[in-house]
């Protein structure tokens, strides 16, 4: 093979090649979002298109960094990584700057830094070394409890900040869990919670509730397992449980913006004047950057010639929204692409993952994919409409040297994980 | 089966998103249409419409600025619609109305909201009209008379309807449009072409600047200028000579068919069909249906000629070779013919030639004429046609195919119409009404005129037209070549001597002016109308034809006096006058226009529709106009004449 000759194709290329086509599209994107006249000098650092270009050539510094580190440096540090990360979280208590509402960044000169970025790679080191640890049986309910904390902790940490959208991406971990040997149970108690909680919410607790029973009742005759009459007892109490606190918890915790985005989602709302109300308030991000999108048609109106991105009509275009620009400018063609890249990007890494050698290697690479895809899924998900709006930035594509710091932290550590899984015994 | 489980999800939300992009992009996405757009806002500039003048370059129609608050419905956005309602001065139930009908025609289109703003509400409008998302104002020109003559000749503009819009993709909602008269005839002409800028928007409605720096933006093309062939103070007199009558008074120029003066009477001020009274006053003119004042009658009133169109007949019988200028014809007071007899105003045994035969307007001359025309060669049907033939060569019977919007064809019988009311025999008796105008022979006043025309020309004519000028550009062909009649140059003289004697000894010679050697036939048309489905036969129309003067010609004139009895009683009048006004530039003949500012035909239109009998023609009393109204006509008489010298 190639890569055991040469020591230059030892690094997995296709990985790399998406990794740069995808920031390569989301420079030009940034570039078309955020320009505003005829005039560009592309290296203005008082623009954002002109920032992301210095982000862009040090990312380069970043991964020559990154894989001149030897291999066992991410497993043998990973704690000490982990550690450092979540004290940087916590500082942001104390130092942290505040910026719309959340308190996520470090001020250093003119620069901001997030940590709440970084820490999702440093938790998947951590993980990965616990679970690849031998001591460490995923089925045991005491190193599942040590599992969770490790990323409940982040979690935690992050949605004190304000930051919910990056909370719900250490979601992505149980995707990894599952894949070291979780059992089965967690899979369908999730699954369920998520159905009854819709459930709930869009068709009321005590329809949820009957709902649930029948089910119960039917499974109970039909069903291949047996359930005794008291565990069915206690599932039928756990769901109307459920049910009534999703509504409670829709009701009296959630802030008003937050029950209107999911009630938007869920086409609760049926009062036309409220549903125009609303797509004018808060849900006119959303309204606009379908707008923007459906205006691309096929092929888009090209390059740096979408008129609802040079007339800035969706805010924050060049951030959480730049998926918008790419369905404007460069129309069906141009976002399915995107969407294409992204998942091809994504079973490349799932694919390497398997291939490991060594558990510390596979489930690193399972973390990799799994919180890319959460990212890919809930931001471009929420762009089109598809879920609720979740403010988190689109991997390689949107706007931020920390974001696109971290995914390449986080994807060229693996990278250079794999490179080493051929001299590794 | 596990490690399958995040794989599969990548798969399944890649083909949802396409499948989510699918549905955004293609099946709902919109086309690339700049115009459709709505990040770009769309600035149309009209351009001035050309103005009119008259002949001797007065203006006539120029513009003033008008401003029309414009809606694009689905880009109406929050505001205060109270606030929005007292500026523009409607209630809150119109707002809602008139943007309901906006919607209904186009959601994306922008749609007149409140047409012509005054200057005052636009002032303070403007001002504010950012906040008003989705609405904004245009700015497009409306005309201005100079004067109050000649609505029928310069027509207006209005809105453009549905139907202009589906026909023509110029134009837009709210756009205006000539409707009538020179302003349609010559709509492309004056109206110009418009631009349009686009201006990038941002989100607050806000402009940010030329879209592509403007690389899509066309510069409006100003309308032309425009020179028509009437005379505004021929016009004008016109008018004031017809006022109280009903009919039409067509002159032309004979030496290049130029249209002096176009009068239909009743007519009204052209400066009621502007701005926000024009379709309220506009549905007052077209629900007047018993007057009529939209309805041209110089160019869409047919009539029967009567005499005037005996002339014809004197001019195919000379070409034919039927009669000669000399020959004498017996009237016996009348005409025998069959068992039946057509009278005539001549003493009983008078002989007359060509000449006599017109001054005297005899009769029995024409109908001897028009019988040996169709029975040159032993077959009336044969005979018929020549004679159609020779009248059409006039422009008679058929649309003169000029500049004018409306038109008649009038209508010259041959064989092919007759044998639809004859179709087995056919003699030269069964028509013999034609012989002296009446009958199945009909035309309009241009027609006339233009026939006039011809006869003043010995043999041919230009297509009358009212086009004078296109700041330079070459006249259509069509104007400028003259069109020959079938009747040779030496059978002309005879029937001028004989339109000569008319005004020397003849029907008109109470009308004759010193100094002008004026041609001239009366004509007087019996009519009908049907009353309560009875045939009823009302009082005469008064018809006059003339030209002078007799060599050189400079003026030829057609009137038709609606029930006015004979010819030389009004139209004869109006003739004279409007010949001496144009010849000599003021009026030796005080006491014809005293006359005719003094008489009034209204009770006579009157009269099928009291409901009550009444007599007709002699058994008449002629109308003299009350006295408030007839020191108006005089006050416009004096300021007509001070305009003049």
């Amino acid at each position: 093979m190639a890569r055991e000759t040469n020591r230059y194709f030892k690094f997995d290329w296709i990985t790399i090649i998406l990794f740069l086509l995808l920031v390569g599209f989301g420079y030009l994107n940034i570039l078309s979002a955020s320009h505003s006249g005829l005039d560009i000098n592309y290296f203005d650092t008082s623009e954002p298109f002109g920032k992301q270009l210095i982000f862009i050539f040090l990312t380069f510094g970043l991964i020559i960094f990154i894989l001149a580190l030897d291999a066992k440096f991410y497993e043998r540090f990973s704690s000490i990584i982990y550690i450092a990360s979540m004290l940087s979280l916590v500082g942001l208590f104390l130092f942290g700057k505040n910026v719309n509402g959340a308190t996520s960044w470090y001020a250093i000169g003119g620069m901001t830094l997030q940590p709440s970025e970084f820490a999702k790679a440093a938790t998947a080191l951590a993980v990965a070394k616990y679970i690849s640890d031998l001591n460490t049986d995923i089925n045991h309910l005491k190193d599942q409890l040590r599992t969770f904390i490790i990323i409940i902790i982040p979690a935690l940490l992050v949605l004190l900040q304000n930051d919910t959208g990056s909370t719900v991406v250490y979601g992505a971990f149980f995707f990894v869990l599952y894949r070291e040997g979780l059992p089965k149970i967690y899979l369908t108690i999730g699954v369920l919670v998520v159905l009854l909680s819709i459930l709930a919410l869009k068709f009321g607790a005590i329809t949820t509730t009957i709902t649930a029973t029948l089910a119960l009742l039917l499974f109970r005759f039909w069903g291949k397992i047996k359930l005794s009459i008291l565990q069915n007892i206690f599932l039928i109490i756990m769901s109307t449980a459920l049910s009534f606190g999703v509504q409670f918890f829709y009701k009296s915790v959630l802030k008003p913006h937050q029950q209107d985005r999911i009630s938007l989602w869920l086409r609760l709302e049926k009062d036309p004047q409220k549903l125009e109300e609303m797509k004018r308030t808060f849900a006119y991000n959303l309204n606009e950057s379908e707008k923007a999108i459906s205006s691309g048609g096929f092929s888009g109106k090209g390059f740096m010639e979408g008129t609802r991105t040079t007339g800035k009509f969706v805010p924050e275009q060049h951030t959480d929204y730049i998926f918008s620009t790419v369905g404007e400018e460069w129309g069906f063609l141009g976002s399915a692409l995107v969407v294409i890249l992204f998942v091809l990007l994504l079973i490349r890494i799932l694919h390497l993952a398997e291939l490991q050698k060594s558990q510390f290697s596979r489930v690193y690479g399972y973390s990799v994919a799994a919180i890319i895809f959460m990212h890919f899924m809930i931001n471009i998900g929420m762009v089109m409409g598809l879920i609720p709006t979740i403010g988190i930035p689109l991997p390689m594509f949107s706007y931020g040297g920390s974001g696109l710091w971290a995914f390449t932290i986080l994807l060229f550590i693996f990278i250079k994980l794999d490179s080493n899984r051929i001299n590794e015994w | 089966m596990r490690q399958f489980l995040l794989f599969l999800l990548v798969i399944l939300c890649g083909f949802t998103f396409i499948g989510r992009l699918f549905y955004l992009q293609i099946y709902k996405g919109s086309s690339n249409n700049l115009y459709e757009d709505n990040a770009i806002r769309k600035v149309w500039d009209y351009p001035k419409r050309g103005f009119v003048y008259d002949r001797n370059g007065n203006l006539l129609v120029g513009n003033q600025p008008s401003y029309d608050v414009m809606v694009i419905p689905r880009e109406v956005g929050e505001f205060d619609v109270d606030e929005f309602c007292e500026l523009l001065k409607i209630s809150r139930e119109t707002y809602d109305k008139k943007l309901e009908r906006a919607t209904r025609y186009s959601p994306r289109l922008a749609s007149p909201f409140v047409p012509q703003l005054s200057k005052e509400d636009y002032a303070v409008l403007q001002e504010k009209m950012r906040k008003f998302e989705g609405f904004y104002i245009q700015k497009r020109p409306l005309r201005k008379y100079q004067t109050t003559i000649g609505a029928n000749v310069l027509g207006d503009i209005g809105e453009v309807n549905n139907r202009d819009i589906k026909r023509d993709l110029y134009y837009q909602m709210g756009d205006l449009k000539g409707k009538q008269g020179i302003e349609a005839s010559y709509e492309k002409t004056l109206r110009g072409v418009k631009g349009i800028k686009f201006i990038q928007k941002d989100r607050f409605n806000r402009d940010i600047g030329p879209y592509k720096n403007g690389k899509f933006d066309t510069i409006p093309e100003q309308g032309k200028d425009i020179k028509i062939t009437i005379d505004a103070n021929l016009q004008a007199y016109g008018e004031l000579l017809m006022e109280n009558k009903r009919g039409g008074v067509i002159a032309i120029e004979p030496s290049s068919g130029e249209i002096l003066a176009m009068v239909a009477a009743p007519t009204y001020d052209p400066n009621i069909l502007v701005g926000r009274e024009r379709s309220k006053n506009f549905t007052k003119l077209y629900n007047d249906t018993i007057a009529k004042p939209l309805f041209n009658r110089s160019l869409q009133g047919v009539y029967e000629p009567g005499s005037p169109f005996k002339l014809m007949n004197a001019l195919i019988g000379l070409q034919e070779g039927v009669i000669t200028p000399d020959e004498k014809v017996t009237c016996y007071a009348g005409y025998k013919y069959a068992n039946r007899f057509m009278k005539c105003h001549c003493y009983r045994g008078r002989r007359n030639n060509m000449t006599t035969g017109i001054q005297e307007s005899c009769n029995a001359y024409f109908a001897t004429t028009y019988r040996r025309i169709l029975d040159k060669n032993g077959n009336a049907s044969e005979g018929i046609d020549t004679w159609s033939k020779h009248a059409q060569s006039f422009g008679l019977g058929n649309f003169l195919n000029n500049d004018l919007f409306v038109g008649q064809k009038g209508r010259i019988p041959d064989r092919a119409y007759y044998k639809r009311i004859y179709p087995k025999s056919f003699y030269s008796t069964y028509t013999i009404s034609n012989a002296i105008g009446q009958g199945e022979v009909q035309t309009t006043p241009i027609q006339l005129a233009n026939m006039a025309c011809a006869i003043a020309n010995r043999g041919y004519y230009y297509t009358p037209h009212i086009i004078k000028d296109i700041e330079g550009e070459p006249l259509p062909e069509k104007f400028t070549k003259p069109k020959y009649t079938t009747i040779e140059r030496q059978y002309f003289d005879p029937v001028i001597e004989g339109m000569h004697a008319v005004y020397k000894n003849g029907t008109a010679k109470f009308l004759n002016v010193k100094d002008i050697e004026i041609c001239g036939k009366t004509g007087t048309v019996e009519n009908f109308a049907k009353i309560d489905s009875l045939k009823t036969q009302l009082t005469d129309h008064s018809i006059f034809l003339a030209f002078a003067p007799k060599e050189n010609p400079k003026i030829a004139i057609a009137v038709f006096v609606e029930n006015g009895y004979w010819g030389s009683r009004f139209a004869g009048k109006v003739a004279s006058l409007m010949i001496e006004k144009h010849i000599k530039g003021d009026i030796t003949r005080k006491d014809l226009e005293e006359w005719l500012l003094k008489h009034s035909l209204e009770d006579e239109y009157a009269k099928p529709y009291s409901g009550e009998p009444f007599n007709i023609n002699g058994k008449t009393q002629l109308q003299i106009v009350e006295e408030p109204e007839y020191y108006k006509l005089k006050r416009k008489l004096n300021q007509l004449n001070a305009t003049t010298n």
